[in-house]
């Protein structure tokens, strides 16, 4: 992991003393809140419906135990008890208090955590491929680049008021898990005649207007990265819209002038920045990539494993649904399930974080992993220790095998907390699990992606959900649209919109008819919810959402 | 009057010269004034110019220090001004874009005082950028 | 006093604690709803937003929201302000006890 230089270590103490000092000069009048509000996002704090909202960054979703247990610290002291992991590698505390946030931000420093441009119109947390490191089908590790990037854009002087926010993605394995198609600037690393380098896709989003993004540059050499998202983001931050907020993203640059146009401006951006980059980023570069050495891996018996294996049904049906190939002989990667049934989609409360910051220490070599899906990864365990993994986990309510479930959703925290939102999304969540737990056709339905947006503005991605649930407002009541056929991997594409939405009471009921529909119309099991309808298309699902609609016709 | 804010604090202005805006593509004048929609590389840097100010009519509209950044890739070495309602926090973003200074107005400088620009005017300590380029 | 106007009371968020506020008759600000200044005249709710809008080191984003007066006081007509009086709904209260043993 990346140890901090004495460099961040002064850089973050300063910027924390800075953020003390714009509290103070807020209360003392000496700022208006239109002045404030900007300082407060760039150091991730919001104002939602109850109270403020602190966003703390989980930079590229890495963190050890110590860091896991600083976390739940901070929940504890500061909060009430529990923290919300969200789909962008970020920890929400959802009730400190405006005077206390300094106090945590130097709490989060003791261990080389912070909150820095998790919110506001400037580049936002880096995110990166939860399994990065460990995955079986990975090309190179994105990390690195992922560290260089968030020492790139921390108080970049240039970009910290943009006309809109602008997130980057980073993905180094076959598989896209990082949702790359679906950022501002998407980074797949791949390999050309033994070099190391990008294909840069830039333009994509959720939100409004969806789009999947274009490429930009089909390979990027490893050591030109800073000085090309540079001109990127130099380009966005002059040419972007600022008249209008549902347009100033890039994606609306990039679809109003066409890639094109954005290439030629972005590559005589590129020749005139690229000779002020003289080689110290690529040294600090290969020193940020010592720092992140595989693990000590060991051998082990597992005997125990396999017999605990074959004669434990529910703990090898755990085994199967929660964990993926490692690169490592006998090691898997773990995913500790945020999505009991019935619990809120990404909480985890303070003795669950010290719980898993144990297992880490004890079984996983220390580290863990923020998943966009709102769950936590253990990256690295030898298959050995499974057996005790479980039954720690199954103590605290982390045990639940359900990952890629139907009952696995993502959801945004929804007008339970979001000032932005215009319906609820976790109560929806959770009578969604509950129905098909009760059901006991979970397993049955097998992979599915469900995601729920409480707006438009889609933190949910349920653009990209196999099924997506869209929460709006319609004469004052709540109202539930479904999409289906969204895909956030590498075939990524933007769900279709099924009918008119559904009130709260009716949603659940209509998620089920659409399983029905499914489980009826696919032609094997083993065809997914995705696969079926890329087959039959839109038609019979509309039919089972609205059989009266059809009757009628 | 307005004030003028460097690395050492509040000055009074010393520009004496008028600014030309719009200007002449024939002319060749000291100094120009840009707007902050200004595509910085239409801007013809003439021989003779010695200034540009750059007007930032809302803080929160940061195309500026991409213009400021682009008149020095350019080449551009004479004296760079932002003028709006900037806010202090913002000095050290200014500086570090290639601004030299900052104008403000006589109102802005009663309610951000002279001692919340100079706490941000240390703007070469803790700059990533700096360490990353070198 | 307007036929047409629905009441109104005058909420916003605590600048230092953050949590939802109220604008009592006596010009302070309370936690309960059921304390709030039930504002029945157009003019009258106008001023009083003002009067909340001019306490920037106190409050921040104030805005009128319709209620229905009841018998139990006035009771927010749209969802959101009732979520805002009564808390996230997925769980019972923020301190919920099973946050305790888990």
């Amino acid at each position: 992991m990346y140890k901090y230089t004495e460099f961040d270590k002064a850089f973050l103490l300063q910027r924390n003393s800075q953020f003390r000092a714009q509290v103070q000069r807020r209360i003392n009048g000496q700022l208006t809140e239109e002045e404030f509000k900007p300082l407060r996002l760039m150091n991730g704090l919001y104002l939602q419906l109850h109270a403020y909202m602190l966003r703390v960054a989980i930079p590229y979703g890495t963190l050890n135990s110590a860091q896991m247990r600083q976390l739940a610290y901070i929940a504890q002291t500061w909060d009430k008890g529990y923290g919300h992991f969200t789909t962008r590698q970020n920890i929400q505390y959802n009730w400190p208090k405006l005077s206390d946030v300094p106090d945590i931000l130097d709490t989060l420093a003791e261990v080389n955590l912070h909150a820095i441009q998790t919110s506001g119109n400037t580049i936002r947390n880096v995110t990166a491929d939860h399994f990065a490191g460990a995955a079986a089908d990975e090309i190179c590790d994105p990390r690195p680049y992922a560290e260089l990037i968030r020492q790139w854009s921390t108080d970049h002087p240039e970009f910290q008021f943009l006309g809109r926010k602008f997130k980057i993605a980073i993905n180094g394995a076959i598989q896209d898990r990082a949702v790359i198609r679906a950022h501002d600037i998407g980074l797949q690393i791949i390999q050309k005649e033994h070099k190391l380098g990008f294909k840069v896709i830039v333009g994509g989003g959720l939100g409004r207007t969806p789009m999947i993004g274009k490429t930009i540059r089909k390979f990027l050499p490893e050591s030109d990265l800073l000085p090309y998202i540079e001109a990127i983001l130099s380009v966005f931050n002059q040419s972007g819209r600022r008249d209008n907020k549902y347009k100033a993203r890039i994606k609306i640059t990039v679809h109003e002038k066409g890639i094109e146009d954005i290439r030629t401006l972005v590559e005589d951006r590129f020749h005139r920045i690229r000779p002020t980059y003289k080689g110290l980023d690529q040294n600090i570069l290969e020193s940020i990539k010592m720092q992140f050495p595989p693990p000590q891996f060991v051998k082990a018996d597992s005997t125990h494993f396999e017999q605990t294996y074959e004669t434990d049904p529910i703990f090898r049906s755990w085994v199967d649904i929660n964990t993926s190939e490692h690169k490592a002989d006998n090691y898997v990667i773990v995913s500790i399930s945020l999505k009991g049934h019935g619990q809120t989609p990404g909480d985890a409360t303070t003795k669950q974080m010290q719980v898993m910051a144990q297992v880490a220490e004890d079984y996983g070599h220390n580290e863990l992993r923020i998943s966009h899906e709102q769950n936590v990864i253990l990256p690295h365990v030898h298959k050995s220790n499974l057996p005790q993994i479980y039954k720690a986990l199954r103590n605290h309510g982390l045990a639940t095998a359900n990952i890629g479930l139907i009952s696995d959703i993502i959801a945004c925290p929804g007008m339970d907390y979001c000032a932005l939102a215009t319906a609820r999304s976790i109560p929806i969540a959770q009578d969604i699990a509950g129905r098909f737990k009760a059901l006991k056709i979970e397993h049955e339905i097998g992979p599915l992606k469900l995601k729920i947006s409480g707006c438009i503005n889609a933190c949910g991605h349920h653009h990209v959900g196999h099924i997506g649930i869209l929460g709006l407002e319609r004469a004052g009541k709540e109202y539930y649209q479904i999409t289906i056929g969204g895909d956030a991997t590498s075939t990524a594409a933007i769900g279709e919109r099924v009918g008119p939405g559904f009130s709260a009471e009716e949603i659940v009921d209509a998620v089920e008819r659409l399983i029905y529909a499914y489980l009826d119309m696919r032609k094997e099991p083993e065809e997914t919810f995705l696969r079926t309808y890329q087959r039959v298309g839109l038609a019979p699902f509309k039919t089972a959402l609205y059989p009266k609609t059809a009757l009628a016709a | 009057m307005p004030v003028i804010v460097t690395d050492s604090g509040f000055q009074s202005d010393d520009w004496v010269g008028d600014y030309c805006k719009p200007c002449d593509p024939g002319s060749n004048p000291q100094a120009l004034d840009l707007s902050s929609d200004i595509d910085p590389d239409t801007v013809l840097l003439h021989s003779n110019l010695q200034m540009i100010r750059v007007n930032i009519h809302n803080f929160a509209d940061g195309r500026g220090f991409t213009i400021a950044r682009q008149l020095r890739l350019r080449g551009f070495k004479g004296r760079l001004r932002a003028r709006g309602n900037l806010i202090s926090d913002q000095y050290t973003m200014a500086r570090r874009s290639g601004f030299d200074e900052i104008e403000i107005t006589d109102e802005l400088a009663k309610r951000q005082t002279e001692s919340e620009w100079l706490f941000r005017s240390k703007w070469k300590e803790n700059d990533y950028q700096s360490l990353l380029r070198g | 006093m307007s036929a047409h106007f629905a009441p109104r009371i005058v909420t916003a968020n605590h600048l230092l604690q953050g949590g939802v506020i109220y604008l009592a008759d006596n010009d302070m600000w309370v936690d309960d709803i059921r304390e709030a200044e039930i504002l029945t005249d157009e003019a009258d709710a106008q001023l009083r937003l003002l009067f909340a809008e001019q306490q920037p080191d106190t409050v921040v984003g104030a805005y009128l929201a319709k209620v229905t007066v009841t018998e139990h006081g006035p009771e927010p007509q749209h969802f959101r302000d009732q979520l805002r009086r009564t808390g996230p709904s997925h769980y019972a209260h923020p301190s919920d006890k099973r946050f305790e043993n888990v």
